[in-house]
C-alpha cells in the first residue's frame, strides 16, 4: 500500500507529489499524458500581480515552481514598480515546453516517487481499513492512505468552439470522464466551471513592425530565493490593439457563440472574460490591448493574450485579421472555451482535506481556483498535509494573515467561490506585511520545520537574515553630517533640509529618498545584496504602517487561536441565528476566527460561540473533577 | 479536543461604555476595562490631589475632574480596580459622574479619544465570564443577554432611521469603493488599460469623500439634540426672572420630568423636553460686575457655563431699560446659538428690543409668570437648533457606536490624506481607504474585500 496517490500532474499535482515524497512518503503521481507534465495550456507565463507573491511563497516553503520558472525564463519583469512595495510582483514569460520537460525530469528523479501515465476511472474508500483505492482504465488497482485530487480542467472536460462541442481535456488531451461519475457517487459536491484560452499564431505570419515591443526589465529578478543569479532576458513581447472593425465582426457573429447561445452552463470567471464578453460588457471601450507573447525559445508559436474566445473558427480568423500586425496571421491553435467539473471548496478543511472523507485531499482548479500559481500553492499544502497524515504527524494550516497561500485557502474553504478564484493583492487585508520580498522571512522557518527546505537554501536564508540585521544596525548608527552637497540633494528631492546631522536610517524613512540617492554620502557602505537593501529600506520607510498592520494581525490572532471542535453540533447552541447555524454547520470552521469570516455569521453569533465554548470547557472540567473525586477511595 | 485552558487568550484592547441604564439618573457610570484601562483613565481624569497613578491601589476612589480636550466636563469619583480583582477580571476604572446623558456621553467620548474602543453589547459581562469571574450558571444568562442584544440591534437596524443611515453609509462608501477598486484594478491588472492614477486624483477623491463624513459627524450633534439632549444655560443679570422661567419650563412637561427621576443635578439643573428637544438646562447665578468675592465666584461659574453651552437662553427684563450688564451679555452671546427671552411681557415694555436684535436676532416675548409666549420660545429653540425640520426618519448618527464608525472612517481618510501629502505610495493609501470603507460598512453589515472585488469586475474590463 502506498502512502499517497496524486491524480493529475499539472501545477498542483507536481507540488503535491514532490512535497509528499520529499517528506518521506511513498508516492505515485498519475497523469493522463506523460509528455505534458506541468503543461501551460493558457498563458506561457508564471507570476504576475499577487501570483508572483504566491510563487515566491511556494519557493520559501521549499516548493518547485519558482526554481523551474527561473530556469526557463524568456523575459522577466517586476510589475507595479512605483505603485508601492505591497504590490510589487514578479512575472516571467517562460518556455512552456522546457518548463514541462524540467518538471517531468524533477518528478522522475525524485526518490520515493513514481510517475505513471494512466487515466484514473474510479476512486473508492477501502472497506476494511483507512485508505483509498484507485482503478486505472487499463484495470490496474492501487491503494494508498491518502489521495490528492488535482484534476484541473480534465474532469468531465467539454470544449466549446462556436457550434462545435465535444468532450476533451485542455490542449487536445483526453478528458477524465469516468472519474467524475465516481466522485459524484462518493457524494462530493461537484459543480461546473468554465474557462477559456486565446488562439496561437505563427510568428512568421505576423507584422510585428505594427506593434509596440515590450522588453523585460534591465535587471531581471528571480522568483527563487535560492537563485544564485537572476535569469537572462531572452525575448520580447509585443503590444497591439483591437479596433472598431474587430468589434463589428465579433458583435455581428455573437449569436454563434456558445456563451451567448446558452450552450455553456458553467460559470466563467469575470476577470478572465472572452473577447466577445468584453465587447458586450464594455461597449464604450474603443480598443482592447492584445499582448503577443512567445510560447518558447524553440518555437514560432505566439500566444495572443486578451483574445480568449469561443467563437467558431471562421469568425476567429475574421476578427484576428482586423488587428494591426495580425492581418495575415496564420492560426496554429484555435481559441476555445472549456467546461469542467470541480468541487465546492466549502467541503474542504483548511488543510485541503475533505471534512467528510478522511485521507482525501483536493488541490488546484479542482478546488475552484484558476491559475497555475494558485494551483501550485494548493498542491504544496495538500501534499504536505497528505504526507503528514500518512506519516502520523499533525497537519499544517497557514494562517491567513501570514501569507497569500493562507489567504487563498482560507477564502476558498471559508467563503467558497461562485466563479474560478484568482489571487489578487487586494484580497489580503495585511498586504504590506505579505510583500514578495518578505516571503522567505515569513515562511522559510516553517518550511525548515516541515522539512522541505534544503540545507543550501537554509544557509542562504540565515545569511540573508543576518545581513538584514547588520544593515539595519549600520544605518541606525551612521550619522550623516549636514554638508551642503547633502542639503542640495534633499532640496532637489523635495524634502526638508537637515538642521543638524541625521542618522542614515532617518533619511531612508523619508519617502523621497532611497539608497541610490544617498550613496555619495554613505562611502563606507559595504557590498550589499539588492534584496537586503530592498527589505531594509521598505521596513524603515513603512514602519508606521507595518506596525498598524501588525496590530491588526495580533487582534485577529485572538480569535484564530480559539479552536472549534469539528464535530461541534451547532444545532444545540442557543442564541445562534438560523442563517449562522446553517452556514457554520456547512463550513465547519476550525477556529472562531475562521467562523467570523463566514458570510452570514455576525459579531453576536461569534460572541455566542465564544461563550458556548467556555461553558463546554468548564463543564468538562467540572465533570473531570467529579470523576476524580469518585475514583478516590 | 478541548484543552483545559481559557477559550481565549487575554484581550489586547481596552473597552469603554456607559455602564448605567441609558435613562437619565442621578449618577451615571462610565466603565473602562482592559490592559490600558488605567492609562486611558489617566488621560481624561484629573484627581483633585495630584498623584502617581501607579501608586493608586485597587478599590480606592478619588475625587476629581473629567476632561475632554483639556476642558472640564464634569466632577467625578474615579474608582480603580486592579486585575484580576474586578468585575471583568481586567484592570477596570469606573468614573461616577452626574447622570445627565450629555455629560456621560462626553465622558465616554473622552475615553474613546484616549484610545479605548466602544464596548460591544454585553462585552463587559462576556469578558467577566471568560476570565472566570462568573460561574457556570451565568453562561446561559450571558448567552441570553447576547441574543437579546442582537435581537434588539436587529430590531433597531430595521427602523426607518437606521435604514436611512445605512443608505447614507453606502452612499459614502460607494465613491471610496470605486477608488479602492480602481487602485486594485490598476495594480492587480497591470497590463490592462486601467487609467493611471496620480496622487493628485487620489487626493481629490479621498478629500471628496471626507467632506460629507465631516458633515455627518457635525450633524451628529443636532441629531443628538433629539436623542441625547442639549446642554443649555439660562443666563441673564440678576432678577430678570430666570428661576421663574426655569420652574415654568420644568413644569412644562411634567410627565417627562417624572419619567426621568433624579435628573436634577442640583437645585439649578433640569433635564426637560421643550417640543422636540431634550434640554439639559442649567440655571445660573445672575451675571453682573461685582466686587463681592463670593458673588464673583458664582458669576465666574455662570460665565463658564455660558461659554460651554450648546444653547443659551438669555433672559432680559422687558419691563426695564437695558443695563450695561445686559449689553455686556448681549455682546457675549452674539454669534452663539442663543434665544433672547424678553421676560415680563405682561408688564409694559421699556426695553429697546431693536438693540437686542442687533446682537441676538432671535427674540421671544414671554411672561414667565403667566406662561404666555411659551410656544414661541419652543419654536425659537427648535429653529435655533435646527431641529424643527429634523426628520426622525432622516439619516442621522443615532448613537456613539455609529458616531464611532463615522469617526474611524473619517480618521482613516485624514491619515490617507497625510500619507499622500508625505509622498507615500498608493498601496498605503489604499489600505487606509479600505480601513475607512470597513468602518463605514460596519453600518451596513457588508465586508470590504468582497465589496471591493465585486466593484472591480463590474467597473473594469480586465482579464487575459
Amino acid at each position: 500500500m502506498l502512502d499517497i496517490i496524486v491524480i493529475g500532474a499539472g501545477h498542483a499535482g507536481i507540488e503535491a507529489g514532490l512535497a509528499a515524497a520529499r517528506l518521506g512518503a511513498r508516492v505515485a503521481v498519475y497523469t493522463i499524458q506523460l509528455d505534458w507534465v506541468g503543461n501551460m495550456p493558457c498563458n506561457p507565463s508564471v507570476g504576475g500581480s499577487a501570483k508572483g507573491h504566491l510563487v515566491r511563497e511556494i519557493d520559501a516553503l521549499g516548493g518547485e515552481m519558482g526554481r523551474a520558472a527561473d530556469a526557463v525564463t524568456l523575459q522577466s519583469r517586476l510589475l507595479n514598480l512605483g505603485k508601492g512595495p505591497a504590490v510589487h510582483s514578479p512575472r516571467a514569460q517562460v518556455d512552456r515546453r522546457a518548463y514541462s520537460d524540467r518538471m517531468k525530469c524533477r518528478l522522475e528523479m525524485q526518490e520515493k516517487l513514481e510517475l505513471r501515465q494512466a487515466e484514473i476511472v474510479s476512486l473508492e474508500k477501502l472497506a476494511d481499513k483507512d485508505g483509498w483505492a484507485v482503478l486505472t482504465r487499463t484495470g490496474a488497482r492501487e491503494e494508498a492512505r491518502c489521495v490528492v485530487l488535482a484534476t484541473g480542467t480534465f474532469l468531465a472536460g467539454q470544449i466549446h468552439l462556436g457550434e462545435l462541442h465535444y468532450a476533451s481535456g485542455p490542449d487536445g488531451m483526453p478528458p477524465a470522464a469516468a472519474l467524475a461519475d465516481s466522485l459524484r457517487a462518493l457524494g462530493l459536491p461537484l459543480r461546473r466551471f468554465k474557462t477559456g484560452t486565446p488562439a496561437r499564431v505563427h510568428r512568421r505570419s505576423l507584422d510585428l513592425s505594427k506593434t509596440t515591443p515590450q522588453s523585460g526589465d534591465a535587471a531581471a529578478v528571480a522568483f527563487s530565493f535560492s537563485a544564485s543569479a537572476p535569469p537572462k532576458q531572452r525575448s520580447d513581447c509585443y503590444l497591439t490593439y483591437t479596433n472598431a472593425e474587430t468589434r463589428r465582426v465579433i458583435l455581428e457573429n455573437l449569436h454563434r457563440s456558445p456563451l451567448f447561445g446558452g450552450q455553456i452552463e458553467g460559470v466563467g470567471p469575470r476577470y478572465c472574460p472572452s473577447i466577445e464578453d468584453k465587447m458586450v460588457r464594455f461597449p464604450d471601450r474603443e480598443r482592447h490591448p492584445v499582448f503577443i507573447e512567445p510560447c518558447g525559445a524553440d518555437t514560432q508559436e505566439m500566444y495572443l493574450q486578451g483574445l480568449s474566445s469561443s467563437l467558431p473558427e471562421d469568425v476567429q480568423l475574421a476578427f484576428l485579421r482586423t488587428i494591426p500586425g495580425l492581418e495575415h496571421c496564420q492560426v496554429m491553435r484555435l481559441a476555445y472555451a472549456i467546461e469542467y467539473d470541480c468541487v465546492d471548496p466549502l467541503a474542504l478543511r483548511p488543510t485541503l482535506e475533505f471534512a467528510d472523507h478522511p485521507g482525501l485531499f483536493g488541490a488546484g482548479q479542482f478546488n475552484g481556483s484558476s491559475g497555475y500559481e494558485e494551483a501550485a500553492a494548493q498542491g504544496l499544502v495538500a501534499g504536505i498535509n497528505a504526507a503528514r497524515k500518512a506519516l502520523g504527524l499533525p497537519s499544517v494550516i497557514l494562517p491567513r494573515t501570514g501569507s497569500y497561500i493562507g489567504t487563498l485557502i482560507d477564502d476558498l474553504v471559508t467563503k467558497g467561490c461562485a466563479e474560478p478564484y484568482r489571487m489578487m493583492t487586494s484580497r489580503s487585508e495585511v498586504r504590506l506585511l505579505l510583500r514578495q520580498d518578505t516571503a522567505d522571512r515569513r515562511l522559510t522557518p516553517l518550511g525548515q520545520e516541515i522539512g522541505l527546505v534544503s540545507a543550501e537554501h537554509s544557509s542562504r536564508f540565515e545569511a540573508k537574515l543576518a545581513a538584514i540585521a547588520a544593515e539595519r544596525q549600520r544605518v541606525q548608527a551612521l550619522v550623516l553630517p549636514p554638508t551642503e552637497a547633502l542639503q542640495a540633494v534633499l532640496r532637489a528631492a523635495g524634502t526638508a533640509e537637515l538642521p543638524s546631522g541625521a542618522r542614515l536610517a532617518d533619511l531612508l524613512c523619508r519617502p523621497q529618498l532611497d539608497y541610490a540617492l544617498l550613496a555619495p554620502f554613505d562611502p563606507s557602505r559595504p557590498e550589499l545584496d539588492p534584496a537586503v537593501m530592498e527589505t531594509v529600506a521598505i521596513d524603515l520607510k513603512y514602519e508606521g504602517y507595518l506596525r498598524r498592520q501588525e496590530a491588526q494581525v495580533r487582534d485577529a490572532a485572538r480569535l484564530e487561536e480559539c479552536p472549534l471542535p469539528e464535530d461541534l453540533d451547532y444545532a444545540v447552541i442557543p442564541s445562534l441565528r438560523t442563517e449562522a447555524r446553517e452556514k457554520l454547520a456547512k463550513v465547519r470552521p476550525l477556529s472562531v476566527g475562521q467562523a467570523s469570516r463566514i458570510s452570514g455569521v455576525n459579531p453576536a453569533d461569534v460572541s455566542a460561540l465564544l461563550i458556548w465554548m467556555e461553558k463546554v470547557r468548564r463543564e468538562g472540567r467540572a465533570h473531570r473533577g467529579q470523576t476524580e473525586e469518585a475514583a478516590q477511595p | 479536543m478541548l484543552q483545559d485552558a481559557p477559550v481565549l487568550p487575554p484581550r489586547q484592547d481596552t473597552i469603554a461604555a456607559i455602564a448605567t441604564a441609558t435613562a437619565p439618573s442621578g449618577v451615571g457610570i462610565v466603565r473602562i476595562s482592559g490592559p490600558d484601562a488605567i492609562f486611558t483613565a489617566s488621560c481624561l481624569f484629573r484627581p483633585k490631589n495630584p498623584l502617581d497613578w501607579s501608586q493608586w491601589r485597587g478599590y480606592e476612589m478619588r475625587y476629581g475632574t473629567v476632561l475632554e480636550n483639556a476642558e472640564a466636563v464634569d466632577e467625578a469619583i474615579c474608582l480603580l480596580f486592579r486585575a484580576p480583582k474586578s468585575y471583568t477580571g481586567e484592570d477596570v476604572v469606573e468614573l461616577s459622574c452626574h447622570g445627565g446623558p450629555v455629560i456621560l456621553r462626553r465622558v465616554l467620548r473622552a475615553a474613546l479619544a484616549a484610545g479605548a474602543r466602544l464596548a460591544a453589547p454585553g462585552e463587559f459581562t462576556q469578558r467577566a465570564f471568560q476570565n472566570g469571574k462568573l460561574d457556570l450558571t451565568a453562561a446561559e444568562a450571558v448567552l441570553d443577554l447576547v441574543s437579546a442584544r442582537s435581537e434588539q440591534a436587529a430590531a433597531a437596524a430595521r427602523s426607518a432611521r437606521c435604514g436611512a443611515l445605512r443608505e447614507v453609509a453606502r452612499a459614502l462608501a460607494t465613491p471610496l469603493l470605486a477608488l479602492s477598486a480602481q487602485l486594485s484594478a490598476w495594480t492587480d491588472y497591470a497590463d490592462e488599460e486601467i487609467p493611471d492614477l496620480t496622487p493628485a486624483e487620489v487626493r481629490d477623491a479621498v478629500a471628496q469623500a471626507c467632506a460629507p463624513l465631516a458633515d455627518l459627524l457635525s450633524r451628529y450633534d443636532s441629531g443628538a439634540a433629539v436623542t441625547h439632549g442639549v446642554t443649555a444655560v439660562l443666563s441673564g443679570r440678576p432678577n430678570v426672572g430666570k428661576s421663574t422661567l426655569m420652574n415654568l419650563l420644568a413644569g412644562y412637561d411634567r410627565s417627562i420630568v417624572t419619567a426621568f427621576p433624579g435628573t436634577t443635578r442640583d437645585a439649578v439643573e433640569e433635564t426637560l423636553h421643550l417640543g422636540s428637544v431634550l434640554l439639559c438646562l442649567k440655571d445660573t447665578a445672575g451675571i453682573r460686575a461685582t466686587d463681592h468675592p463670593v458673588e464673583r465666584l458664582g458669576v465666574e461659574r455662570s460665565r463658564a457655563a455660558l461659554a460651554d453651552a450648546q444653547l443659551i437662553l438669555l433672559v432680559l427684563d422687558a419691563s426695564a431699560p437695558l443695563t450695561s450688564d445686559d449689553f455686556a451679555l448681549l455682546a457675549a452671546c452674539a454669534g452663539r446659538p442663543c434665544v433672547a427671552v424678553c421676560n415680563k411681557s405682561d408688564l409694559s415694555r421699556r426695553a429697546d428690543l431693536a438693540a437686542v436684535r442687533a446682537s441676538v436676532p432671535r427674540l421671544v416675548s414671554l411672561s414667565a409668570a403667566t406662561g404666555n409666549g411659551l410656544d414661541d420660545l419652543r419654536q425659537a429653540v427648535e429653529e435655533t437648533l435646527d431641529t424643527a425640520a429634523f426628520d426622525p426618519a432622516a439619516a442621522m448618527l443615532a448613537n456613539e457606536r455609529q458616531r464611532d464608525c463615522a469617526f474611524r472612517a473619517h480618521s482613516a481618510l485624514q491619515e490617507a490624506l497625510s500619507s499622500l501629502e508625505d509622498g507615500f505610495t498608493l498601496d498605503v493609501v489604499q489600505i487606509l481607504v479600505d480601513d475607512a470603507i470597513a468602518a463605514l460598512l460596519e453600518l451596513t453589515g457588508e465586508r470590504v474585500t468582497e465589496a471591493a472585488t465585486a466593484e472591480i469586475f463590474s467597473r473594469f474590463c480586465v482579464g487575459k
